[in-house]
């Protein structure tokens, strides 16, 4: 008896907790929604801004995935099965973008890739200019995004069974063979949404892009900084392009939810 | 065991309604203690300006805490909108401030003109793109950066290239070249200086006064003739929900006086003579 009520105790507590959370978490998304009509919201959509910043949102951000997945995959799998010396730095560098405030990244890549930075300079010499360029955006976003793929890859091939590998290479199949028909099936998951979490941290990066790649439509104005940008002439504008990242975003992360739960 | 379980979810909901709550009553404190703190929400082209101007003020009035807020004016607009109360806000022009004011967020016979500013354009001190004239801006390849459309700066900017693009010397094709060479639209002056230093760009257009007097010697400005340039004034005034009416009025008064005015000249503005 005493139990029980100790355990209704428990829940009466905890579930204002959650409720409380969930609303915290709801309110404002949902306000997104109740704050334009759908007349307005359609006007918007014809916005050239908005559509241009949605294709140059989805281009950039699928680009800069793909480089963190073929750049970090190596690096992930390096680090989950072998030890060397330095690899506690390597492992916190790969990290250190999670930490670095968005504008410390803006500077970091200006210093290393502007006209007058440590790499810029000669870039320059070549005619090859990257600042404020659409390249500048996917530098950004592969920059800060980076290590979330390169963390969730490193802990999911950590999490393979050796034994299934080692089985596959006595019956003759070759390193790569075992890892692409192998491992990499088993991490299958963990992968995804490792790369789902660094498209979507691709797709909101803002301070980075509106410090090293500048702010122009159709070439650098990104989702983020456009709404930056119409907020500062039509709410309607700004509030359509949220949403519409809300509704990606939320879409993206379910879908990914419903393949990975799939059993392999 | 019972009493205690009871007790603490008691305990813990009154915390997390005491948390709901703390929310609702932030204003309710500031102003009983005796440092008067006065918020002011200040065009982004005033911060050099009214860095000094607030400094200065507060070491003559100890007891009084200037809290500046700079940012775009649109930006600071929207904000006001939304629900932020400043005590003071000055506006780098008259659309924004106007339309707060028909709104209701302003106390409208406080609202006046205290100062003009043109536009100008600056090129880094290595000038590489080798611009020394205006029409040098629209040669193929300058790297020029210029407001978006909607920030003051950014409007001022093709109100200068328009006439410009009236006047048969330039013409629309100088306009177009000229616009065809922008590489980012900023939404605030202050990010636009620093991407010339570092040279990030080639030029851009912006408000005289935005050369700080400790950058005069990294960048070079260019001056936009009067028949071209447009007259800025910027109004200030004091928010409708301020309850420090009269800390405010000395504070505007200080910077329409000889030593704000003094600050305002020196960081590249014209004060405009208030007849009282």
């Amino acid at each position: 008896m005493r139990e029980r009520f100790g355990e209704n105790g428990l829940i009466l507590f905890l579930a204002p907790l959650i409720i409380l959370f969930l609303l915290f978490l709801t309110i404002p998304v949902a306000s997104l929604f109740l704050r334009i009509s759908p007349a307005a919201f359609i006007e918007s959509l014809g916005n050239p801004v908005v559509l241009d910043a949605l294709l140059l949102s989805l281009g950039t951000a699928t680009l800069s995935t793909a480089i963190v997945i073929l750049m970090g995959t190596p690096l992930s799998y390096l680090n989950a099965r072998t030890t060397y010396p330095g690899k506690e730095v390597v492992d916190t560098l790969t990290d250190l973008p999670i930490v670095m405030p968005p504008a410390v990244a803006g500077i970091a890549l200006l210093m290393a890739f502007g006209r007058r930075g440590v790499i810029g300079e000669y870039l320059d010499m070549f005619g090859l200019q990257i600042a404020f360029t659409t390249l500048a955006v996917i530098l950004a976003q592969v920059f800060v995004a980076s290590p979330f793929y390169i963390r969730q890859a490193r802990a999911s091939f950590e999490a393979v069974d050796r034994t299934f590998e080692d089985a596959a290479r006595t019956l003759g199949a070759g390193r790569l063979r075992v890892f692409f028909r192998v491992t990499v099936p088993i991490a299958w998951s963990g992968l995804v949404s490792g790369a789902i979490l660094t498209f979507a941290r691709a797709l909101g990066e803002f301070g980075a892009t509106i410090m090293f790649a500048g702010n122009f439509q159709g070439r650098t104005q990104t989702m983020p900084l456009a709404i930056y940008t119409t907020m500062q002439g039509d709410l309607n504008d700004a509030i359509s392009l949220a949403i519409i990242l809300v509704i990606i975003s939320f879409g993206v992360i379910l879908l990914v939810k419903y393949i990975t739960r799939r059993p392999i | 065991m019972k009493r205690i379980a009871l007790s603490t979810c008691i305990l813990s909901l009154v915390m997390i309604a005491a948390l709901l709550f703390a929310g609702c009553t932030d204003s309710g404190l500031v102003g009983e203690t005796p440092p008067t703190t006065l918020t002011v929400f200040c065009a982004a082209s005033l911060t050099g300006a009214f860095t000094d101007i607030a400094q200065a003020y507060e070491d003559k009035n100890p007891d009084v805490n200037i809290d500046l807020v700079f940012d775009g004016t649109q930006a600071l607009r929207t904000q006001i909108e939304q629900g932020a109360s400043p005590d003071i806000f000055v506006s780098a022009n008259t659309k924004h401030m106007d339309a707060l004011k028909a709104a209701g967020f302003m106390e409208n016979q406080t609202v006046f003109f205290f100062l003009e500013n043109g536009m100008a354009v600056i090129i880094p001190a290595e000038n590489s793109a080798g611009i020394t004239r205006l029409s040098d801006l629209a040669k193929p390849g300058v790297k020029l950066v210029i407001g978006t459309k909607d920030v003051p700066f950014g409007s001022y900017t093709r109100q200068v290239l328009d006439k410009m693009a009236a006047d048969p010397r330039y013409g629309q094709e100088y306009k177009d070249a000229v616009m065809a060479n922008v590489i980012s639209e900023e939404t605030a002056v202050s990010s636009v200086v620093p991407k010339l230093m570092l040279g990030e760009a080639d030029a851009a257009f912006v408000y005289k006064s935005d050369v700080q007097p400790g950058d005069r010697d990294k960048v070079i400005q260019i001056e936009i003739p009067e028949e071209y340039n447009v007259v800025a004034r910027y109004p200030l005034g004091i928010l409708a929900e301020s309850d420090q009416v009269g800390a405010s009025e000395e504070f505007i008064g200080h910077v329409t006086g000889p030593e704000g005015n003094a600050i305002l000249v020196k960081y590249g503005f014209d004060p405009i003579e208030q007849t009282v």
